[in-house]
């Protein structure tokens, strides 16, 4: 049966109207229509990530309900596909559906203050304890902790290796009474991202993702992915931020100047150059998983995004010089155009520092796809314990 | 969604087509060809249209060609910027072609599309798709009169397409005077006609106008192919220069240049790609399609070959490193059928991106 008939068999089955929200994300989760290319029994049917669009033209056609993935970002993007490639059986069946239907958030335990772009530098320690991991450490710039139930973590299992490899990769239980989350207030005056500090955390091994040591593995997974979550999804043309400014541009015509035209112009050039980029790379990669030319597609969309935001705002004029509100909040999605144009100026200066900065995703790209050598370097076979800081 | 890949059709043609520049036109050869008496490799170009048979891939099979697509047409370009081979298939093939497939006439169609006759479209290569075509005039016997200059791929052809008097006219005997051009591998030329006998094609300018389109959407693959070749060229170049006691390329201040630089052509290739498949399927979108593309990758082939000079030192200031032919190339197609910024302006009308009023 093909997908367009699974699909419509599905809303046969429970009218959205008349189901429950969760219910309907539960039955079509277990109908394999969350992510068509997930294997049959996780939520897919093992089919080309290309027919995912006709899935979801229907259900939006059917005014199905979706699970909001500007709340589970992290788990869509970034912990699902490490699960699914490195998982346990037990794990991909305990993890993958809840995290699809949004009943559980997800965060990403990566980055410490002294372990920023040298991500293999991470020194939050777990320690071995019968059948459990115990873990003690700092995590930082966590989005969404606060509303997380789960994290995947980094951390060191082994100092006595080069970095790179005495590190494996764990779910944490955000609930453990070891796990404090702090906000950390952005420069946009809300704190979307936190503070974690981890003290005797206990996890137990089954809970351990890929093989002890092998953490950086994985971890290359998960960040591939998150480069191509952080701007290579499928949008229709003017989708994002340009469709944003266009409109502005068409309804306000005393706001127009010659000058800004033209940059609006280059933009919309390069909001349809990236859009194509990403189709194309989509249809490469019809099943299986992104390699580092992921990395064009997050590097490409932070520029745009910083350049569209700080042309609506210019844009704006006088209105321009105004914000919505400096309110310290704590919010639960991850929204690039949500809130007013200062907003989204001020946010999209983090695109090109989350998910691997700028100045690392070219090294990735120059390094990885071109094939440059790399710097010399003196930090890469040394035991981590004896490294200089 | 349109197909932005390549069949493995397509991947075949591109290895035949790149083995027989590899082994014909090697840059020296380009390099001494492009001062002489021949500046057009025409040996080189029977092999491709006749040999190969690419000369007309886009035309149905009844009519003399391949019975394949633009997407076909446009991989040939791609290799063809890749090696900047000297042989008149923009002018013949893409432009010449197209118009004669929107002509009524059929007449000179099959010796085209079989590379038998060598044929070009008659205005300034810098013509946008939307721009005022050249002033000539149509005598009452039907001969033409008038002065076209900067005609690209003029020299070699047999049949000169003229735009005149709103309609289209084949022209076999024009006087046609060769430019000293910036592009050594595409060399213009003026053509004068004089009380010159012509043969009415096609009596609007249809044929015209989607002959500059096409050539603007398909010009993006052979600016995508030559960007290709300075990236790759240059990358290579990085790894084995030394300097300080280390590869070159393992700066990282040269590393982020490449990377921004694979970044655009990355790009380029999905826009190269959309144009070619929107122009051969004939899909409403294609106007906007070959906007972009042409925008996009006449800055990116400028931008290759600019990078390639300067990354190469000194040995790429010079006559005898081939990057100067790429760049040469890269800038003329710059203002070849619009300028990027042509493009970009014509976006404002396709995408309701209104002008500021005055």
């Amino acid at each position: 049966m093909d997908v367009r008939e699974l699909t419509r068999e599905l809303l046969a089955e429970h009218d959205p109207a008349g189901t429950d929200r969760l219910d309907f994300l539960r039955a079509r989760f277990d109908a394999g229509l969350a992510w068509v290319h997930f294997p049959p029994g996780l939520g897919g049917l093992g089919a080309p990530r290309s027919e995912q669009a006709v899935v979801d033209a229907e259900l939006a056609a059917a005014g199905a309900p979706d699970n909001d993935p500007r709340r589970i970002g992290i788990g869509l993007g970034m912990a699902a596909p490490t699960i699914l490639r490195y998982g346990t059986e037990e794990q991909k069946q305990r993890f993958l559906r809840p995290l699809w239907t949004g009943e559980e958030v997800w965060c990403q335990l990566f980055s410490e203050p002294g372990a920023g772009s040298d991500l293999a530098a991470l020194g939050t320690r777990a320690v071995r304890d019968g059948d459990h991991w115990v873990v003690d450490g700092q995590k930082v710039w966590t989005s969404i902790a606060h509303a997380a139930r789960w994290a995947i973590l980094l951390a060191r299992t082994d100092p006595d290796l080069p970095k790179h490899r005495g590190i494996s990769y764990f779910v944490c239980d955000m609930t453990d009474p070891g796990v404090e989350v702090r906000p950390l207030r952005q420069l946009t005056g809300e704190a979307e991202f936190n503070e974690v500090f981890l003290t005797g955390v206990r996890i137990p091994d089954a809970h351990r993702i890929g093989a002890v040591g092998e953490g950086w593995q994985v971890a290359q997974t998960t960040l591939n992915n998150e480069r191509v979550a952080i701007g290579g999804q499928a949008i229709p043309r003017e989708g994002g931020l340009i469709g944003v400014v266009a409109d502005t541009w068409r309804a306000r015509p005393e706001l127009r100047s010659h000058e800004l035209h033209q940059r609006l112009l280059k933009g919309w050039l390069d909001a349809e150059v990236i859009r194509l980029t990403g189709e194309r790379l989509r249809q490469q990669l019809t099943s299986g998983q992104p390699g580092p030319e992921g990395a064009a597609m997050k590097l490409a969309f932070a520029r745009l995004a910083q350049e569209l935001s700080g042309l609506e705002v210019e844009l704006l004029g006088e209105q321009g010089l105004g914000y919505d509100d400096w309110t310290m909040t704590r919010p639960e999605v991850v929204d690039f155009t949500g809130r007013e144009a200062g907003y989204r100026y001020l946010r999209a200066k983090g695109n090109s520092i989350e998910g691997g900065s700028s100045e690392i995703l070219r090294n990735v790209i120059a390094e990885r796809v071109l094939g440059l050598p790399a710097e010399p370097r003196t930090d890469k076979d040394l035991p981590w314990k004896d490294l200089p800081r | 969604m349109s197909d932005l890949l390549y069949s493995e059709i397509e991947e075949e043609l591109r290895s035949s087509v790149r083995a027989l520049l590899t082994d014909h036109c090697p840059p020296s050869a380009i390099l001494a060809r492009c001062e002489g008496p021949e500046p057009y490799d025409l040996p080189l170009w029977r092999s491709l249209a006749t040999g190969l048979g690419v000369a007309g891939l886009q035309v149905p099979e009844s009519l003399g060609g391949a019975g394949a697509s633009l997407r076909e047409v446009a991989v040939v370009l791609e290799e063809l910027g890749r090696s900047v081979a000297p042989v008149p298939y923009f002018g013949s093939s893409v432009l010449g072609l197209t118009a004669l497939l929107a002509c009524e006439d059929r007449e000179l169609l099959p010796g085209v599309a079989s590379g038998a006759l060598t044929a070009t479209l008659a205005v300034p290569f810098s013509t946008a798709p939307d721009a005022a075509l050249p002033s000539v005039s149509v005598g009452p016997s039907g001969t033409l009169t008038g002065r076209i200059t900067s005609v690209a791929d003029a020299l070699p052809a047999d049949v000169l397409l003229v735009p005149a008097d709103g309609g289209l006219y084949a022209v076999e005997t024009a006087t046609v005077t060769r430019r000293t051009s910036l592009d050594l591998t595409r060399q213009l030329a003026d053509v004068t006609l004089d009380g010159t006998p012509a043969r009415q094609l096609a009596s609007h300018d249809g044929p015209v106008r989607q002959a500059l389109l096409t050539g603007a959407g398909l010009l993006a693959s052979e600016q995508l192919g030559l960007a290709e070749w300075c990236l790759s060229t240059t990358v290579g170049y990085l790894k084995e220069r030394r300097q300080f006691g280390r590869q070159v390329g393992s700066f990282q201040a040269l590393k982020h240049r490449l990377a921004d630089l694979w970044l655009e052509t990355v790009g380029g290739r999905a826009v190269a790609r959309y144009a070619a498949d929107a122009l051969a399927t004939d899909s409403p979108d294609t106007a906007i399609a070959v906007a972009v593309a042409q925008a996009h990758c006449g800055a990116l082939a400028v931008r290759a070959a600019e990078e390639c000079i300067q990354l190469h030192g000194g040995i790429g200031m010079t006559w005898e490193h081939p990057a100067h032919l790429y760049l040469k190339r890269a800038k003329a197609d710059q203002l070849a059928l619009g300028t990027p910024g042509h493009h970009r302006n014509t976006l404002a009308d396709l995408a309701d991106l209104p002008v500021p009023s005055p």
